[in-house]
């Protein structure tokens, strides 16, 4: 019945010079001739990386001030906002100024999906998306990273948060 | 009846009621801070402004009364104008810390800004600055930055407990509140303050920093401190309870609940002193086993001894479904010659506000679901007494803590040749178990209590317990819980094994051949309800939120006390 149908398609739509197949092989190879001489787009990586433009979002990192300190003041926001629910943060108190402080602050990289909502909620800009997306774990254990993995000192993120406060205002 | 018009709706009054009393009634809502319906109005804030027809100015709801005829519109462009105008004054000394204040998520100013204000301020000096973190009391913390004057707090303290302990000082936009020199915010009351602070200027100094409000759940409890039965919310994180707050019953607590059952009545419940899964005592220590095992055992060594020589205590700390199937249990196998329960009651703590003498959420009930001796047997003291003359040889008691009270209890308790338990938390009664039932606290099961006014009240299951899953069991769910799985880290917090003495007694009952129908506590208490003359038609459903008044023949006397 309709078993043939798509071979009688076929058949009918090909016209001579594709059924003869030669120089249809003789056009697909001259896509490729003209690619070797166009410059080369592959990085070798790992030896080669790329320069990422400052919109990249890479692993979110917290803002270490220049006295060592977190910014972070633990409100919670990008918790809350996370869609994926990979932050978790516990608030405690500090005798510093600011009062509050995180205790713990845990990202699990194995749900973040990169989506920056937590920088864009931050009211501190305490949470900055780097430009970091090497992440590499043995055990889903090192894939929650704490306050050691993620404190990040202010001067190595400035060209990140001149882009926030340039664009996003 | 006089008629009062707000927002173009008609609204019936009774003489006497101000403008914002009408609206509240009506369940129209004008927008006020200093105004609480439980105080004093004090007018300061002036957020509650109203334009009234054929009033030259704007007048405040909270202190203008309603009159015959009147009309109030709380959304003309004049009235939407001026409470813009007033967040921006409040907001002038405010402090816009938000990420870091406690009360963010939970605030008054917060919303009120959000939904009145315009969203800028005209303010380009440095604001005041005031005292932060000020103890103005063990529980309180003060922040006098965050503070916008309302005086609700000095009010509380004035008029709802009648000690003056807080009051203004200073003059203009240097007003602050402190207590008097040398003096402390001390009072039985004084964490309600935090409750009603409509800023976070007042926080819980046990509470502080541990927790945003939305990431917990909160489920409609009663507090368990006293037979007073003040209903409560209880807020939970990652299966622990972090805080109690009071929740409005005009019936029974009002707004209010004391600092004692605050602070003293759940830390238990969290605790590392959780007896987790049944154990019974072999060659002298206790050992954990199965719950079969715990109940054969139990059942063979309640048989080795005669009816007469075993007392039964019952529970003025448990639910009534609990008792009331205790009672069934004894009364069916044993008799009831020798079941009791012991009342906690504290001569001398009582006052006019809340807190009453007798510590036990549940001793009408307990009595009402048949913990009551017969004639010829041993009310709580003669138990005790029968015990030193080793007459009662073995004792069955359900979960209470309170028994812990009793001076010398640990002489009476080796006495016993037998001693079976349900406890919450390991203890001088656990220790000398011979059989110990972990027992689900009155956070982890559904039922009911009967308050010292005779209200019937519910509970319901804020933790889990390792039989119990909190979405299949219809607890209240914060986001966390909603949308998080069980691999979750927060999901893995240990669970206890413990039931609900309820389901214990089932358990029991059914090695004794006597196999209960009961899969769900509400079944339990629509036997009850069958049963207990007092509670005929009461079902969870008509219960509610609020509780209902049980019609009481006679009411409880007052003869099962404990000796101090």
């Amino acid at each position: 019945m309709n078993t043939n149908y798509a071979n009688k398609n076929r058949l009918k739509d090909l016209t001579f010079w594709q059924k003869i197949y030669v120089p249809e092989i003789i056009k697909g190879l001259s896509v490729t001739m003209k690619n070797m001489f166009k410059p080369n787009f592959t990085l070798q990586y790992p030896e080669e990386k790329f320069i990422q433009p400052d919109s990249y979002r890479g692993r979110p990192v917290l803002v270490q001030e220049e006295n060592n300190i977190e910014r972070c003041v633990a409100c919670g926001l990008c918790a809350r906002v996370c869609p994926a629910l990979a932050i978790e943060v516990q608030a405690n108190e500090t005798e510093s100024e600011k009062e509050r402080y995180p205790e713990k602050f845990e990202i699990n990289m194995l749900r973040c999906i990169f989506c920056g909502f937590c920088e864009e909620v931050c009211p501190e800009e305490a949470i900055i998306m780097s430009k970091d997306y090497e992440l590499v774990f043995r055990v889903r254990e090192d894939a929650i990273y704490s306050k050691d993995k993620l404190l990040v000192p202010v001067k190595d993120l400035q060209d990140r948060i001149n882009y926030l406060r340039e664009f996003k205002g | 009846m006089p008629k009062i018009t707000i927002d173009n709706k008609e609204i019936d009054f009774t003489q006497g009621q101000t403008i914002i009393q009408a609206a509240e009634a009506a369940s129209i809502d004008i927008p006020h801070f200093c105004w609480h319906s439980a105080l004093s109005v004090s007018g300061n804030c002036r957020v509650c402004l109203v334009e009234v027809e054929k009033m030259p100015k704007l007048v405040i709801a909270c202190s203008t009364l309603a009159t015959d005829g009147m009309v109030v519109s709380s959304q003309s462009e004049k009235t939407l104008s001026a409470r813009s105008a007033v967040m921006e004054f409040i907001l002038i000394n405010h402090p816009l810390d938000c990420p870091i204040c406690d009360e963010a998520g939970d605030c008054k100013l917060q919303n009120y800004t959000y939904k009145h204000s315009n969203g800028e301020s005209r303010f380009i000096e440095s604001k005041n600055s005031k005292d932060k973190r000020v103890a103005l009391g063990p529980n309180v913390m003060f922040d006098g930055e965050r503070c916008i004057s309302c005086s609700r707090c000095i009010r509380f303290c004035d008029e709802i407990v009648g000690e003056k302990q807080l009051t203004f000082v200073k003059r203009g936009d240097r007003v602050t509140i402190s207590t008097f020199p040398g003096k402390e915010l001390d009072n039985d009351y004084s964490m309600n303050v935090i409750d009603i602070c409509p800023v976070g200027a007042l926080t819980s100094r046990d509470f502080r920093f541990t927790s945003r409000v939305w990431e917990m759940s909160s489920t409609k409890s009663i507090c368990s401190g006293c037979s007073k039965g003040c209903n409560i919310d209880v807020w939970v994180r990652n299966n622990q309870i972090l805080r109690l707050t009071p929740r409005q019953n005009d019936a029974v607590n009002n707004f209010w609940m004391c600092d004692e059952g605050r602070l003293n009545t759940f830390k238990h419940i969290n605790a590392d002193t959780r007896i987790n899964g049944p154990q019974v005592r072999r060659d002298g220590a206790l050992s954990k086993v199965t719950w079969d095992e715990a109940f054969s055992a139990a059942a063979s060594e309640l048989k080795a001894f005669s009816k007469d020589e075993i007392g039964f205590v019952g529970s003025p700390q448990a639910t009534n479904e609990d008792n009331f199937l205790f009672s069934k249990f004894v009364k069916s196998n044993f008799g009831i010659k020798n079941l009791t329960f012991f009342k906690h009651i504290i001569p001398g703590t009582a006052d006019s506000l809340l807190q009453k003498e007798d510590k036990s959420p549940n001793s009408f009930g307990a009595e009402l679901a048949g913990i009551k001796p017969s004639k010829d047997g041993y009310d709580f003291a003669s138990l005790l007494s029968a015990i030193n003359s080793h007459k009662i040889k073995a004792l069955y008691i359900l979960e209470d803590s309170n028994i812990l009270e009793i001076p010398e209890i640990e002489s009476y308790l080796s006495k016993l040749d037998l001693l079976i338990v349900h406890s919450v938390n390991s203890s001088v009664l656990t220790q000398r178990a011979n059989i110990v039932f972990p027992a689900a606290s009155y956070a982890e099961k559904n039922g009911t209590w009967i308050n010292c006014d005779g209200i019937i009240q519910r509970i319901r299951p804020a933790v889990t317990t390792q039989e119990i899953d909190r979405s299949l069991d219809g607890f209240s769910m914060s986001r966390l819980d909603k949308f998080g799985t069980e691999y979750d880290r927060w999901n893995q917090t240990a669970k206890v094994d413990a039931r609900p003495s309820w389901k214990i007694l089932c358990g029991l009952m059914t090695v004794f051949g006597q196999k209960q129908k009961f899969s769900i506590v509400e079944e339990v208490f629509s036997e009850m309800s069958n049963t207990i003359p007092s509670l005929n038609g009461i079902d969870y459903s008509s219960i509610g939120d609020l509780g209902i008044k049980v019609s009481l023949k006679s009411p409880i006397p007052a003869t099962i006390e404990g000796k101090h």
